[in-house]
């Protein structure tokens, strides 16, 4: 079993939701962005997802899209992301998620880079401008090297397509909260009951809902209806607003945001 | 016409490696949606006797082909054609897009349109068309080319749309596309999106090959008419490749030169330059594979034009195949080059021309001399320079 089909047995018997928690790599820089992994890994964390940078991030908002260039500034590459995510491995046992959009994968070659994280110890990947109507190369490739394939459904998505993303996924579903790009919101849109009642019948696989989820309410209200929270602008947002009072403050203050987040993952 | 060049794309929108959907999830239903559609209108005549009625009433087709006579003399060899798509309305070939998508968009019942614009000539076609038929129209712009494209936002503002200059990034196409589909992603139950070029996910650069395929039609029967034959050579600036695409389609079975010329900028040397196919590499950009600028690690780099229709970093997936066929050729012209043949033009046949048409015209002016004297190259004139006259006079030293 994968290590994150492991952790969601885990948290069934707990009663637990997942708390996924994104963060981009090499935000805000280098070194204390790997600290941060970590931190999050030790705050509670369930899965983390660490977005290798592209220059065209057309799935995100304002929020990401800024990260995305201060780790692009600093020359972070999806290399780079794989040797972080190596250290990390090497310190921790938490399910590491690799999200990014399918042109640096491309470009590194599909085999290589499945190989590559792989090695690294990633356990899934997500690309969010890659429909599984697209992934005939990268699917089988992926499988052979153990990674769980994790696709995204949307507020849009006819039962057909659900049908094609169960097929096709593993590790866990990606349910896209909204029709819109990533990036905190106030309020949980009505829509998503609906969407996951219509996915759980035609997947046992765990359902991860994102996009706007910011605050403990949210993740609570998440996880009445669904396996997993994903929690990705609110928590950069926090890091870029916390970097001018130095490293010390962005650590503590994310650290105590995801436990607030763990929190609400078991008051359901 | 089986198993030929013309049959491409596939089922899946993809031609040979190059196209498909690299799209979110959320949009791939609306683009299920157009596909279906689009291939009801095709079959529909009603739908295709709108577009010609327009077409003919509206945008001013067909439009003529010009023997450029003094040109020609002056350059010694080949004998150059003009398709005169500057005479269409709005000032480009843009408008036959737009148009055709306008007439889609009613049938899906959306009244929001959203489009992107370089050069602001398909931000003003898009605006015209909403103008028209009464739809609601915003349009993302690079800040950069809201300034430098300055008399065009004007244009668009007057027909009624809201233009909406986009900061991040390199403030050109490529980031005005983003925005455009960040929006379309976000409201895309209402919206229907009117892409500008050959480029994006399938079916768009289908649909936009096809309504652009008009300029093809007429002018290889045109060129049949004035000099019975078909001409050798038929030339294309390519930005995204929408104007190329439309002239080249019809001629695909024929055994005449395609060559599309992209900008080489400053000097392709220099790396400030819009060359994708020339100097570019496989990858995946708004939503589909084809040529990209793009640096090692598949990040996307930044491109210089002086004109803004060509400053982009990608191109139309079906430049790619038909590149990678070997079927049409590829070759650029720089800044220097296009200043230089506008005013060539402009004084020897009395057409300002776009500054991106211009390069094609730059292309013509190289190779004409070395063709015999009864071949002919069609040159498609993608659009007037109303809208560059005023960098072209800062590039030459002046003022206006
Ligand atoms: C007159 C003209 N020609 C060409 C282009 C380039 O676009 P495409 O390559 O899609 O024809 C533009 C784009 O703005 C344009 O305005």
């Amino acid at each position: 079993m994968s290590r994150i089909s492991e952790r969601f047995s885990t948290l069934r018997q707990r009663g637990e939701g997942a708390l996924v928690v994104f963060v981009t790599a090499g935000d805000p820089n280098p070194e204390l962005s790997e600290k941060l992994v970590l931190s999050i890994a030790e705050a509670g964390a369930d899965i983390i997802e660490v977005g290798i940078p592209f220059s065209d991030p057309l799935a995100d908002g304002p929020t990401i899209q800024s990260s995305t260039f201060r780790a692009l500034q600093q020359g972070v590459t999806p290399a780079s992301t794989l040797e972080m995510i190596a250290r990390v491995r090497s310190q921790s046992e938490v399910p590491l998620v690799v999200m990014t959009y399918f042109n640096p994968v491309w470009q590194m070659g599909v085999a290589r880079f499945a190989q590559q994280a792989a090695g690294a110890g990633v356990d899934g990947v997500i690309m969010t401008d890659m429909p599984p109507d697209e992934a005939g190369e990268w699917h089988p490739v992926a499988r052979q090297h153990r990674l769980d394939t994790i696709f995204l459904i949307a507020p849009t998505s006819t039962p057909e397509r659900m049908r094609l993303v169960a097929q096709m996924s593993s590790g866990f579903v990606y349910c896209v909260s909204r029709t819109g790009v990533t990036g905190a919101r106030e309020h949980l849109p009505e829509e998503v009951p609906q969407m996951l009642q219509a996915m759980r019948q035609l997947t046992e696989l765990p359902l991860c809902v994102g996009f706007g989820i910011s605050r403990p309410e949210h993740v609570q209200a998440v996880c009445r209806i669904a396996d997993g929270a994903v929690v990705g602008s609110a928590v950069v947002s926090l890091i870029a607003q916390e970097m001018e009072k130095g490293e010390r403050a962005v650590l503590s203050a994310v650290h105590r945001f995801v436990k607030e987040l763990k929190e609400a993952t078991r008051a359901r | 016409m089986s198993g030929g060049l013309q049959t491409v794309p596939d089922a899946r929108g993809h031609f040979g490696i190059f196209g498909g959907r690299f799209v979110p999830e959320t949009l791939i239903p609306a683009l299920d949606e157009l596909e279906q559609e689009y291939r009801k209108a095709q079959q529909d005549p009603d739908f295709q006797r709108q577009f010609h009625y327009y077409l003919r009433h509206y945008v001013g087709r067909p439009t003529p082909v010009t023997f450029a006579e003094r040109l020609s003399e002056y350059l010694g060899g080949a004998r150059i054609y003009l398709k005169r798509e500057d005479l269409c309305h709005t000032g480009a070939h843009k408008i036959n897009n737009t148009l055709g998508q306008i007439l889609l968009a009613k049938r899906m019942n959306k009244r929001r349109i959203i489009a992107e614009t370089g050069a602001g000539q398909h931000g003003v076609a898009t605006a015209t068309v909403c103008a028209r038929f009464g739809f609601e129209c915003e349009v993302y712009m690079g800040e950069e080319d809201v300034h430098r494209q300055a008399l065009n936002v004007f244009r668009m503002k007057l027909l009624g749309a809201k233009v909406i200059p986009v900061t991040s990034g390199t403030r050109t196409l490529k980031d005005a596309t983003s925005e455009a589909i960040r929006d379309w992603v976000t409201n895309v139950r209402t919206t229907h999106y009117i892409i500008g070029s050959v480029v994006g996910p399938h079916p768009y650069p289908m649909i936009v090959r096809d309504f652009q395929s008009v300029i093809g039609q007429e002018s290889r029967q045109q060129m049949l008419e004035m000099t019975g034959k078909l001409p050798d050579v038929v030339l294309a600036c390519v930005g995204g490749g929408s104007n190329a695409m439309g002239i080249f389609y019809p001629f695909l079975e024929d055994p005449v030169r395609l060559i599309g010329v992209e900008a080489a900028g400053r000097g392709l040397h220099t790396g400030e330059h819009a060359a994708t196919l020339v100097t570019g590499r496989p990858g995946v950009l708004h939503g589909a594979a084809s040529y990209l600028l793009q640096d090692e690690h598949g990040q996307v780099k930044p491109t210089h034009s002086i004109s803004a229709g060509l400053d982009y970093p990608g191109v139309g997936p079906e430049h790619s195949y038909l590149k990678e066929t070997g079927r049409a050729e590829y070759v650029t012209a720089t800044d220097e080059e296009a200043l230089q043949a506008l005013q060539v033009l402009a004084r020897m046949e009395g057409i300002i021309a776009a500054l991106e048409t211009a390069h094609a015209v730059a292309h013509a002016i190289k190779i004409a001399p070395t063709m015999p004297k009864d071949s002919t190259i069609l040159i498609n004139l993608s659009g007037r320079g109303d809208k560059d006259v005023d960098i072209v006079s800062r590039a030459l030293g002046g003022g206006l």
